[in-house]
């Protein structure tokens, strides 16, 4: 499984990368939820958003699946290539299957390094 | 079935469908009827053009073109008629033939809703018993009828919720819990009538966490909807205290009740603490189910909540003697007897503080006929009888299957079991190869990928109308399947061969949603 060191990991396998302020779903994520046919932006640029909050829809072939926010801040882009392309977030979670970024105003206490994450994926299987 | 030998010798691979049947599209000649009218004896006028549809593409066949069509079509399909189907929360029983002959006598599929009351007592009788048949069962107060299917039930039921707060002017409660475990549903229901969803997650018994159950229960708790015997095919060992925190927190218990085939004759929900459920009476009673029919949600509820029920509801609106259920008609000096002589008269009745109408008419009426008759058949030690063996077959699997596959929360089930459909060491197996697989082995899967909870799922739930020859060559083919998985995986991934047709695109399905067989010629620019 792919973990990154450079990002910050949530309980429920989101990514933040504290440098970009992007967000995305993680390679676990995208395992568990395998083939994804549908990604929707739940905010659009400008917006303001609290820890917690919802931020995108995703759907696989088998669930469907929230996605929430990492951190609070304003929205500064979304990707909206995801709409026709969805499939990148299996293929390339960290990379092109990014969700949405976000200039950072606070991050969530409770984000896990590389490390940490790895470990309690590996609790969970 | 046993397909093992005929695979053995190698079924040839061949991603082309193996029956093909044309679409009535390619099948249409021009000109060709299926029925051929007499000439007209008043003079033919032409439709307008403006109502013409010069490119519509029409087929264009005769009776017996269409009647082969179909009925070949109807053969690739598997059915609970045509062998086990062991689809977990779906409750895939068979449905017994006497209740089509029911539904089917003139009586009841002849009348209109409209008519007036006296010349349908038969029909309203038959809803007055069958309300009262479903209080008695689940032990509530008062119910309806009109729901359309089980989510349809939780609709009305978590309005009736809302209502019964919004009454006490109790405006703050916006809060209805879902287990981790619940059908997709539940959350989905709450949050059309606006209440904002909280996930409650499981303890490792898979029952209710109860910690984090407290945590959330506070004076915005609208209340909680619950499944029991839960998705994971357990009764929640914690069900009474579960209902205690919600009410002392002042919510109301919603009890899922597509689980009920576990419970006939044996718990009732209200007697466990709930205060709203509905029932899927294509699940428990034994009617049409999927595309095979219509469903239907009856809603039951506890006294404080029967005036908000959706109208109408059918009633006793004229007393007579109360051992008469099934009037006489046609009897002009009927109506000249003293009241005490009279049979009652049933008719509709709107519960006082009604959130309205939630279907018209009465609901699926053909559907409560067959689902009344089921009852009738049965009676109380019969469907107790139901299920005590619906709970037996299934743990009969879950104790051959074991061994062989991980079954997460491993204790006595209900109904049903949830097992996961993977190895370590056979990493490249999927649940899904392994559902797509048991149907070259003449099964219907079990439901996979559901609950959430459980990694590759596969739910399991054999139902009462099983024997046990059945339930062995099911067991078999999974055992057959889990050494197949470890030995030659890729008679799992290139699964299913022995079907009309292979494996479908799972992912096209989903994202390429064109059902046209034509598309207009703009399309692309639409
Ligand atoms: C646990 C559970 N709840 C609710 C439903 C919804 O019922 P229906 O399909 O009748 O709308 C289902 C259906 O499968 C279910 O399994």
């Amino acid at each position: 499984m792919n973990i990154p060191t450079t990002l910050k990991y949530t309980k429920s396998d989101e990514w933040l990368d504290p440098k970009t302020g992007k967000m995305g779903l993680t390679d676990y994520a995208q395992d568990q939820l395998s083939d994804i046919v549908f990604a929707e932006a739940l905010v659009d640029v400008d917006d303001d958003i609290e820890i917690g909050d919802g931020i995108s829809e995703v759907e696989s072939v088998k669930a469907s699946a929230e996605v929430y926010a990492s951190a609070s801040g304003t929205i500064t882009a979304v990707n909206e290539d995801l709409g026709d392309t969805p499939e990148v977030i299996n293929s390339d979670p960290y990379g092109a299957g990014w969700l949405v970024q976000v200039e950072i105003s606070e991050e969530s206490d409770e984000l896990m390094d590389a490390a940490a994450y790895e470990k309690y994926c590996e609790n969970r299987d | 079935m046993d397909t093992s030998t005929k695979l053995s010798t190698g079924l040839q691979l061949d991603s082309a469908p193996k029956i093909v049947e044309p679409t009535v599209y390619e099948l249409s000649a021009p000109g060709r009827v299926g029925v051929g009218f007499p000439d007209p004896d008043v003079p033919l006028a032409d439709l307008p053009d403006s109502l013409l549809r010069a490119e519509l593409p029409l087929p264009e066949l005769s009776e017996a073109d269409v009647i082969r069509h179909f009925v070949k079509l109807s053969t690739f399909n598997y059915s609970v008629d045509s062998g086990f189907y062991p689809l977990g929360s779906c409750t895939m029983k068979y449905n017994p033939k006497v209740n089509e002959d029911m539904a089917r006598l003139p009586g009841f599929a002849n009348v209109h809703p409209l008519q007036p009351i006296e010349t349908t007592q038969g029909a309203l009788v038959l809803m007055y018993q069958l309300q009262e048949w479903l209080k008695e069962i689940s032990g509530f107060d008062a119910l309806t009828l009109q729901p359309a299917a089980g989510a349809h039930g939780e609709f009305t039921g978590t309005l009736i919720m809302r209502a019964y707060h919004e009454d006490r002017k109790d405006t703050k409660r916006v809060k209805m819990l879902v287990p981790d475990s619940s059908h997709g549903t539940n959350p989905a229901t709450s949050a059309m009538v606006g209440l904002k969803v909280v996930q409650i997650p499981s303890d490792e018994r898979g029952n209710v966490d109860l910690d984090a159950l407290r945590a959330e229960a506070d004076d915005t708790l609208a209340g909680m909807m619950l499944t029991n015997p839960n998705t994971l095919g357990l009764f929640d060992e914690n069900v009474e205290e579960i209902c205690q925190i919600v009410h002392d927190a002042g919510g109301l218990m919603y009890g899922d009740g597509a689980n009920m085939n576990a419970m006939l004759g044996i718990t009732k929900m209200a007697d466990l603490g709930f205060d709203v459920m509905h029932y899927n009476l294509h699940k428990t009673f034994s009617t049409p189910h999927g595309g095979g029919g219509p469903g239907s949600g009856p809603v039951g509820v506890v006294a404080k909540l029967a005036d908000f029920l959706p109208a109408p509801i059918v009633a006793v609106v004229d007393e007579g003697h109360e051992e008469t259920f099934y009037v006489e008609t046609g009897d002009e000096d009927d109506h000249h007897h003293h009241e005490d002589e009279l049979p009652p008269l049933y008719g509709l009745v709107d519960p006082s503080k009604t959130i309205g109408r939630v279907k018209a008419f009465h609901g699926h009426f053909g559907i409560l006929v067959r689902a009344f008759t089921y009852i009738a058949m049965h009676g109380a030690d019969g469907l107790k009888d139901v299920s005590e063996y619906a709970v037996l077959n299934a743990n009969y699997i879950l104790a051959k299957l074991r061994d062989t596959y991980h079954v997460p929360y491993d204790r006595i089930c209900m109904h049903e079991f949830v097992a996961e459909g993977r190895w370590k060491d056979a990493p490249d197996v999927h649940a899904l190869d392994i559902a797509k697989r048991l149907m070259d082995y003449g099964f219907h899967p079990p439901t996979n990928y559901f609950p959430l909870i459980v990694h590759e799922a596969l739910m399991i739930e054999p139902t009462e109308t099983e024997n046990k020859n059945t339930l062995d060559s099911f067991i078999d083919a999974m055992l057959k399947i889990a050494k197949e998985a470890h030995e030659e995986p890729e008679l799992l991934h290139e699964a299913p061969q022995n079907t009309p047709f292979g494996r479908l695109d799972e992912v096209k399905a989903a994202k390429d949603l064109i059902l046209c067989c034509w598309l207009p010629e703009d399309y692309d620019n639409q």
